[in-house]
């Protein structure tokens, strides 16, 4: 680990300093001006992506930058791992994807100024920015604020139409939210009371098992996981991310859900390697498990094609924490350890692209019929072949079946399960992926069925948004073709006792 | 007992009073408000965590301190969001009320 701002740590300010320009500038020149300062910075956040990305590739290393050049624990780190490298060309990728297919539904105002539109790409730069802070924030508190920002802009973006219902599951969301900020900030302070910093690595270093590091992590990870809706916490998700527009929900549920995830993921593997308990970690994959069964057996009961993939979100974040019991504590003779790992994360980014592209597409659905009944469907496979032909790809992901992004994270937790002799994890993946192939079997056969009478679009649907819609979806599926050298990215900048036998 | 232990037991005393009521009050004023209170409890431990920095030989460690003029405004912020998105809600529906949670 370097002890000083590396070459190429200023791509990681740019990273949020890019959105943030975006968000002053779209607020300073008002509505008419906003779509076009997004689009234009687009392109520009991507690049510093992929720099990134590069970068932490190249040099087999962290990005690391000190901001004002104070070392921690005064100053504060910026740290891109390859896990925040990842995520970050993932976010990149998605909010480039989303921004292209919103554009005919929040198009510049022409005449009058109108809010939404303004509120949309002006938020839409806030989240990416709140996200690029999370990925590679290096404080606890630095991420604390992080983490706020990503809901603030998060959560009005619920409630864009200003339905009633919408704002309803816009206040519930923030309310779950804030129990969970303030129980994280709660956890922090007790650290700092405890240990005297915030800064992860020097932090990682000086932790060891006490009641108060327990207490601290355990309100850290409780608070984590009531922003990442893992049941039983699920309760805000499913209105919210339904409700939103198809846009919106793409962010939410591809990307704003996952900030949360890679928290506790940096607190269990990067601040605590040697601490956690598999007690602790059973009771994660319990709770996963939990969620993956609920959650694909509530979406198999709903009617509105929306409602069905909010179910299938808190299905999916399940598979996320299955990662836990297989990972932790590799020195006790977990050799698997980091096949869960990598399986969990590549569900992650996989599920990011599935889901972004599946909400997406019901959104053009519903765009066209006017509805999103499931049980009006029929003919519209006909009438939107490319659309929905990527809902089908996704829920290929979703399912877990080859060739996918989702398969090869679903194969790794597997072969973990296996080989740790945890077969009850195996067991839970299989179940889910078997449900998840009947909610999505449900949606495709009637979609492809021939209606009685001939179907009336209400508007026709541009062949761009389309293919934007179908690009996504096959992101989903070409992860699945990525061979396992890529996937050494991101280990590059774990702590070198967790990672074992994959290098 | 010492300042600090006072400190340090009123601000879990605000913490378990503002999770209580967070937790059995369905009204969403009440859990803002119930919010406000465990964060004026976690900001009283910022205070006793400074202080305690103190035993150093310093006169107070500055670095919670400046936390915590970030997380009141931070939790200022969320806050007003809130009672936005409430007054919003009373507008449009003319309940304060979120109904499964009742």
């Amino acid at each position: 680990m370097p002890n000083s701002t590396t070459a190429g740590g200023f791509l990681l300010v740019l990273a949020i300093v890019l959105p943030v320009v975006g968000v002053l500038l779209s607020l300073a020149l008002g509505g008419r001006h906003a779509e076009r300062v997004a689009l234009i910075l687009m392109p520009a956040g991507l690049a510093v992506a992929v720099a990134i990305a590069a970068g932490v590739w190249r040099t087999d290393n962290v990005l690391q930058y000190f901001v004002g050049g104070w070392d921690p624990p005064l100053g504060v780190a910026f740290r891109a791992d390859g896990l925040s490298a990842a995520m970050i060309l993932t976010a990149a990728l998605l909010i480039c994807g989303i921004g292209l297919f919103a554009r005919t539904q929040f198009p510049s105002p022409q005449e009058v100024e109108t809010r939404a539109p303004l509120v949309f790409w002006t938020l839409l730069l806030a989240v990416w920015g709140a996200l690029n802070a999370v990925f590679i924030g290096g404080d606890l508190f630095n991420l604390y604020v992080a983490l706020e920002l990503l809901t603030f802009a998060a959560v009005p973006l619920v409630c864009l139409d200003g339905r009633p219902e919408t704002l309803a599951a816009a206040l519930r969301y923030l309310l779950f939210a804030l129990l969970g900020s303030i129980l994280y900030l709660l956890g922090a302070v007790l650290l700092y009371g405890a240990y005297g910093t915030l800064d992860i690595v020097l932090l990682s270093g000086r932790i060891h098992p006490a009641p108060v590091a327990w207490v601290a992590i355990s309100l850290m990870t409780t608070g984590l996981l009531a922003k990442a809706a893992l049941y039983p916490f699920h309760l805000w998700l499913p209105p919210a991310h339904a409700g939103a527009p198809a846009p919106a929900s793409a962010i939410l549920s591809g990307l704003v859900v996952k900030a949360p995830f890679f928290l506790v993921v940096r607190l269990w593997f990067d601040v605590m390697p040697r601490m956690p308990e598999r007690a602790a970690a059973q009771v994660l994959g319990i709770l996963g498990a939990a969620a993956i069964l609920f959650g694909s057996v509530v979406a198999l009961r709903q009617m509105r094609l929306k409602l069905l993939i909010a179910y299938s979100t808190v299905a999916q974040i399940g598979y996320l924490f299955l990662m836990f019991p297989l990972a932790v504590r590799p020195e006790t003779g977990n050799p698997w350890s980091t096949v869960a790992w990598t399986g969990g994360v590549l569900q992650a980014i996989s599920h990011a692209f599935a889901k972004a592209a599946m909400f997406m597409a019901a959104g053009l659905i519903a765009e066209a019929l006017g509805h999103d009944r499931i049980s009006g469907l029929a003919g519209i496979g006909r009438a939107l072949p490319i659309t929905v032909f990527a809902f089908g790809l996704g829920g290929l992901s979703l399912m877990g079946l080859p060739p996918s992004g989702g398969f090869v994270a679903k194969a790794m937790l597997l072969t973990a399960a296996v080989a740790a002799g945890q077969w009850w994890w195996a067991v839970v993946v299989l179940t889910g992926g078997l449900l998840a192939g009947g909610y999505v079997f449900l949606v495709l056969a009637r979609a492809l069925s021939d209606s009685s009478e001939p179907l009336t679009l209400l508007s026709t649907i541009s062949p761009s948004r389309q293919a934007v819609v179908v690009v996504l979806a096959l992101c989903a599926v070409l992860l699945g073709f990525v061979p396992l050298r890529p996937l050494e990215l991101l280990q590059i900048g774990r702590p070198a006792t967790v990672v074992v036998g994959f290098r | 007992m010492s300042s600090v232990t006072v400190y340090g037991l009123c601000s879990a005393v605000l913490v378990g009073l503002g999770l209580f009521s967070l937790i059995v009050h369905p009204q969403p004023l009440r859990k803002i408000l119930a919010f406000n209170l465990i964060g004026g409890g976690v900001f009283l431990l910022f205070g006793v965590v400074a202080r305690r920095g103190a035993e150093g030989g310093f006169g107070g460690d500055p670095v919670p301190q400046a936390l915590v003029i970030t997380g009141l405004v931070v939790a200022f912020a969320a806050t007003a969001l809130a009672v936005a998105l409430l007054l919003r809600l009373f507008q449009e529906t003319g309940r304060a009320t979120l109904r499964s949670d009742g």
